[in-house]
């Protein structure tokens, strides 16, 4: 219960200060967009198999660039400050819920706008979206934990691209697999089991998050 | 003598296992022919890179529940010998899809899978040279080696088995025990994965202690 509490006032926290700055909100979108809008400026129409691998490539590059804030905004004082009223746990959860929310908004958003500019015909629709979501959860759960990780250690962004890359890339792949039955329209018994795996990644990486940040946090 | 007798019986075996590997008959199989031999050397390394890396995930505990300096000494260099397992394993892959499969990287879900894990742990190299302090560097780490071991489990022992595969054992086909594997192949195979995992062992030990020597001397000179 006591965990709990510390999570709400910690999100409601972190979604009080994003609303008074919008720094990273507009960021992030302004960037999806200028990138969505480069990518129509070199390709112009794209084949349907492209117009996939590259919305998911503009999505994977946003999160990277949108998460590893996460932990660098927070001052040294202040991360010492929260340290002494929450439990590592709840500092944790609350960052992975508040990126969580922020993916699915930035997915959302860039998927709207890449659908307008980039013409193209999706098979199953909420299945589509139903990927882009997991995708949004999926990228959140792994570079939170892997921001904390890479913020300890001198905080360079080539850091948490090469660390997050590995981890990343077989969530990608489930997930590039489960968008592209979505797009052809396949019969939705048939992805079933990515999701299920997608589901159980996502878990894993969760506990194993909730486990290792207390080793992590202080120093 | 009575601590070393499993690095006697890892020699014995990998020296075995050449001599045996090489002369003793193999079924003749359309496409494979005599490189099938190559399962002698090419599997076991796949087998020596997965429990060195284990070692490693183990350590790794071991040393965030003691911050023991040796633990991480030990999950260091299990990473380090288990990475040139793994890139002996990608070239003898490569030199035998060559031969059977016409080219030395087919798109194939495995050949990808281990590319990614070898990635994954030169990855854990770097991140361990960018920090400077001896015990932040230890513990940070290890965070991260416990955090990609289960995702690097599910890379090789999970994805592959979703696709369809080149190799045996995936995408429904079945593995290799069930029809190439025949006895006289089985006499090699055995001795050989469980040679290579006790020579990797051996090699990670060997270079744990130099660690241990280097660091008494450092101590000492300081």
């Amino acid at each position: 219960m006591v965990l709990y509490k510390q999570v709400v006032t910690l999100l409601k926290k972190e979604i009080l200060l994003e609303w008074r700055s919008k720094y990273a909100l507009n960021g992030i979108l302004l960037y999806v967009i200028s990138t969505v809008f480069v990518c129509y400026l070199s390709f112009k129409t794209t084949p349907p198999l492209v117009w996939n691998a590259l919305f998911w490539i503009i999505m994977l590059f946003a999160a990277i660039n949108a998460i590893a804030k996460s932990f660098i905004q927070e001052s040294k004082g202040r991360l010492l400050y929260y340290y002494q009223i929450a439990s590592p746990q709840a500092i944790i959860i609350a960052k992975i819920i508040y990126n969580i929310l922020l993916m699915i908004l930035m997915a959302v958003i860039a998927l709207i706008f890449y659908s307008i500019v980039f013409q193209n015909v999706v098979g199953d629709e909420l299945l589509y979206f139903v990927a882009v979501v997991l995708g949004a959860i999926s990228f959140s759960t792994v570079f939170t934990m892997i921001s904390a990780i890479a913020s300890k250690a001198g905080n360079n962004s080539t850091l948490m691209a090469i660390l997050s890359f590995p981890v990343i890339i077989p969530l990608l792949m489930l997930i590039i697999k489960l968008s592209k039955n979505a797009m052809d329209g396949l019969d939705r018994s048939v992805s079933i089991r990515e999701i299920c795996v997608l589901g159980l990644i996502n878990l894993i990486v969760i506990a194993t998050s909730l486990i290792l940040f207390p080793y992590l946090w202080r120093d | 003598m009575h601590k070393n007798w499993w690095k006697i019986l890892g020699a014995v075996c990998v020296l075995y296992t050449v001599i045996g590997g090489l002369l003793i008959q193999v079924p003749t199989l359309p496409i494979l022919h005599e490189s099938i031999r190559n399962l002698y050397f090419h599997v076991p390394m796949w087998f020596s890179m997965i429990v060195l890396f284990t070692v490693a995930f183990i350590n790794s505990i071991k040393y965030l529940s003691s911050g023991n300096e040796n633990d991480d000494l030990m999950a260091v260099e299990s990473v380090n010998t288990g990475i040139i397992f793994g890139f002996i394993g990608l070239a003898s892959g490569m030199i035998w899809a060559n031969f059977t499969w016409g080219a030395p990287w087919p798109n194939d879900p495995k050949l990808n899978s281990a590319a990614i894990a070898t990635l994954m742990y030169l990855a854990y190299i770097v991140l361990r040279g960018s920090i400077e302090e001896e015990q932040k560097r230890a513990k940070i780490s290890a965070v991260y080696n416990i955090f990609s071991y289960p995702v690097m489990v599910v890379l090789i022992f999970v994805l592959p088995r979703l696709t369809d595969s080149l190799h045996p054992g995936n995408g429904g086909n079945p593995g290799f025990g069930t029809y190439d594997l025949d006895n006289h192949m089985r006499m090699v195979f055995y001795p050989a994965v469980l040679g290579w995992i006790l020579i990797g062992i051996w090699i990670m030990s060997m270079r744990y202690r130099i660690r241990l020597i280097e660091n008494k001397r450092n101590h000492i000179h300081s």
